[in-house]
């Protein structure tokens, strides 16, 4: 019986190269990474610089303007990331589900039978995704506070239930008082009574991310819907099946199955870039930590948390696209 | 028997070229077509006045902050990029010296332009590179040749644009190659290094890599060695958008049948030698429309460095207009200004890769 060949460890062989390869990578990474941290740490001795997260349980001391949980200046800093964080995933939701709508719209008008919807949908794509978002969130946040009718004259915009105004938009919500009800807002001075109201800053990130996002959730929608062969909406017309129902019943299951993986990097863009916000205000996660950072001083912690929570939204949103993906693949032959 | 009937003779076929019957096709070739055709022009005709008494009938072209008050809510106010179009151009470099960063900026779009025409496709390029580079620093940094030292913090507007992109595109370019190659490496360690350094930085928002570039790169350097801003910043541009391009070029590697790898092998040639000669020439190509893409989110990238008090093209512009009461009323203008100059270089750069991919297609006909 033939005895398995002993492995030779030399230079001549791949798998004893790669050996040594890898081991002077581990060498040389481990020396960076010490050379680093001694660094940083004599760094923070000589600038006095605190570390550690204890700082966390201390009153952060700063108001924050919006805020879907009650947040006071005397409550802790970690309560402050809280409050941030709801604020990011509010935006970042809401804006998900603008987005697709409003680009798969977009996406599908880009084959409408009418040439000037086409050239629409072609113009606001290419209007909107060549310009910057910073841009757009600045342009939108000035349009809203400037152009708009002080709080005291709102417009109305649906007759005496959505009020639109420098204060924010303010429109009616279901509450609990003896039984389900409708709170409708009503302006009284600067303020309005009953309702809900969100805050130009939220509406400007808000826009600003959907409308930028749809343009280019529009591009994959197109791609996914021109990768689905045309023999498919042939067939469809040969059964006598209408436009409208071809692309319902046959092309759009067909090209989701293209269209889902792009479409969550779009998703996680919007997530990432309503990080923005903090060029105008929102107080979401990466506002809350750059105040926090300047008042503490704990650089390396508050880009931590920032860090964390960004990438924690990341991976388990694309945990849950893929797991979608999963299904909508499952019509592969 | 029966006379011989014959068929009727069939309709001359309907015009279907020019401009009346494509007209027919695209905008009345149905109702629901007819009635969005019907719909889009009272639109267009109601927008369209209004636009133009705006922007150019009513619009206030001349410097005065009193005719602008007075044409508001009427007309635009052009005025204000007349006043301000220097400091949002070039930011706070030193107005007198203001011709240098024109000049530099010219020189490195020059430089740009050059490099997406073919017939400058030669060794010859890297030369131009190279001193084209040197001008431009020595122009914007000064302190040769009797120039009057402008240092860095003073740099702005669009010159800081275009340099910030295209360094940064030079950095990232080399080292997404070398990570996408990483990332399909027979070496276990080395892949899951690509693995983490692509995931970590896809994971976070650029900002937070800024923010690290202004804060955390300091300490990380040993005790008194702070390099100047910019090159941090430009560090965590190039960082983060090398993580980004590094996928795409994966994507172009997967794309390459194995046979190739096979037939590069089984003539002798090494890994390097495999990679550059045979592997990369060919993923790099079917990939030029994502990397094109991703070079003009990087340029539109640029503009978050305001928020880490850089101020270039956005920041330069708050720069000119914030502190000044008389003009801030205008700055919707301004902003319109310079969203123009940014759509005007991404545009041009999205239709330069279409005719890249142009180009390949007929490589690829041959």
């Amino acid at each position: 019986m033939a005895t398995p060949p002993k492995r030779k460890w030399s230079w001549r062989s791949g798998a004893g190269r790669a050996l040594v390869y890898q081991a002077l990578l581990v060498v040389v990474l481990l020396g960076l990474l010490a050379y680093l941290a001694s660094n940083t740490v004599r760094n923070m001795q000589a600038r006095g610089i605190q570390s550690g997260f204890g700082f966390l349980a201390d009153a952060a001391g700063f108001d924050i303007s919006e805020s879907l949980i009650s947040f006071e200046s005397i409550d802790p800093y970690w309560k402050a990331f809280l409050v941030g964080l709801l604020n990011t995933l509010r935006v970042a939701a809401i804006g998900i589900v603008l987005t697709t709508v409003l680009g798969t719209l977009l996406g599908v008008g880009r084959f409408a039978s009418n040439a000037l919807v086409r050239g629409a949908c072609y113009a606001y794509v290419e209007l909107f995704r060549n310009v910057p978002v910073l841009l757009q969130l600045l342009m939108w946040y000035l349009l809203l506070v400037e152009y708009l009718p002080a709080p005291q004259e709102p417009i109305h915009l649906l007759g005496d239930w959505v009020f639109l105004s420098k204060g924010g938009l303010a429109f009616p919500v279901p509450q609990w008082s003896p039984h389900w009800a409708w709170s409708v807002p009503v302006p009284s001075g600067f303020l309005m009574e009953g309702g809900a109201t969100v805050t130009p800053e939220f509406l400007a990130v808000l826009l600003g991310l959907s409308l930028y996002t749809a343009a280019f959730v529009a591009e994959v929608v197109r791609s996914g819907i021109a990768s689905v062969s045309r023999g498919q909406a042939d067939a469809a017309a040969s059964l006598g099946l209408s436009p409208a129902q071809t692309m319902r019943l046959v092309t759009l299951p067909q090209a989701l199955r293209v269209i889902v993986p792009p479409l969550t990097n779009q998703y996680l863009n919007l997530t990432k870039n309503s990080s923005l916000a903090v060029a105008i205000g929102y107080p979401d996660v990466v506002s809350i930590a750059n105040t926090a950072l300047n008042q503490t001083g704990r650089a390396v912690e508050c880009i931590a948390i920032i860090m964390l929570v960004y990438l924690s939204t990341s991976l388990s949103t694309s945990a849950l696209m893929n797991a979608y993906n999963r299904r909508v693949a499952i019509a592969e032959r | 028997m029966s006379a011989f009937l014959p068929l009727p003779a069939r309709p001359a076929p309907v015009r279907n070229r020019g401009a009346l019957p494509w007209m027919r096709r695209n905008l009345f070739g149905n109702w629901p077509s007819r009635v969005v055709t019907a719909l889009a022009l009272v639109f267009v005709a109601w927008l369209l006045p209004q636009a133009v008494s705006w922007g150019l009938w009513h619009a206030v072209f001349e410097r005065s902050t009193d005719a602008c008050q007075a044409a508001r809510g009427s007309g635009a106010c052009w005025g204000v990029v007349a006043e301000k179009y220097r400091i949002i151009l070039w930011g706070r470099y030193p107005f007198e010296q203001h011709w240098r960063a024109e000049l530099a900026s010219v020189v490195l779009l020059g430089l740009v332009v050059a490099s997406c025409m073919r017939r400058f496709w030669n060794r010859w390029l890297l030369l131009g590179w190279a001193v084209g580079l040197s001008i431009f620093f020595g122009l914007m940094g000064g302190g040769v040749l009797g120039l009057v030292a402008v240092p860095s913090d003073q740099w702005g507007g669009l010159p800081l644009t275009l340099m910030l992109s295209t360094l940064s595109v030079a950095g990232a370019f080399p080292l997404a190659v070398l990570v996408a190659l990483g990332r399909r490496s027979n070496l276990p360690l080395v892949r899951s290094l690509c693995v983490v350094y692509i995931e970590l930085i896809r994971g976070v928002p650029l900002i937070s890599v800024l923010f690290m570039a202004s804060f955390l790169f300091p300490l990380l350097l040993p005790v008194g060695a702070t390099p100047d801003v910019l090159v941090r910043v430009l560090a965590g541009i190039t960082l983060f958008s090398a993580a980004y391009l590094a996928e795409i070029v994966r994507g172009g590697l997967q794309a390459l049948p194995r046979g190739q790898l096979e037939a590069a092998a089984s003539l002798g040639l090494g890994y390097w030698r495999t990679q550059g000669l045979v592997v990369l020439p060919q993923a790099l190509a079917t990939v030029v429309p994502g990397i094109m893409g991703s070079f003009i989110s990087l340029f539109k990238d640029t503009s978050l460095v305001t928020i880490v008090s850089l101020y270039e093209l956005t920041g330069a512009l708050g720069l000119a207009l914030n502190g000044d009461a008389d003009w801030r009323p205008f700055k919707i203008e301004a902003y319109l200004f310079i969203a123009a100059i940014y759509f005007c270089f991404c545009f041009s750069m999205s239709r330069y890769s279409l005719w890249v991919e142009r180009q390949l297609a007929q490589s690829k006909a041959r």
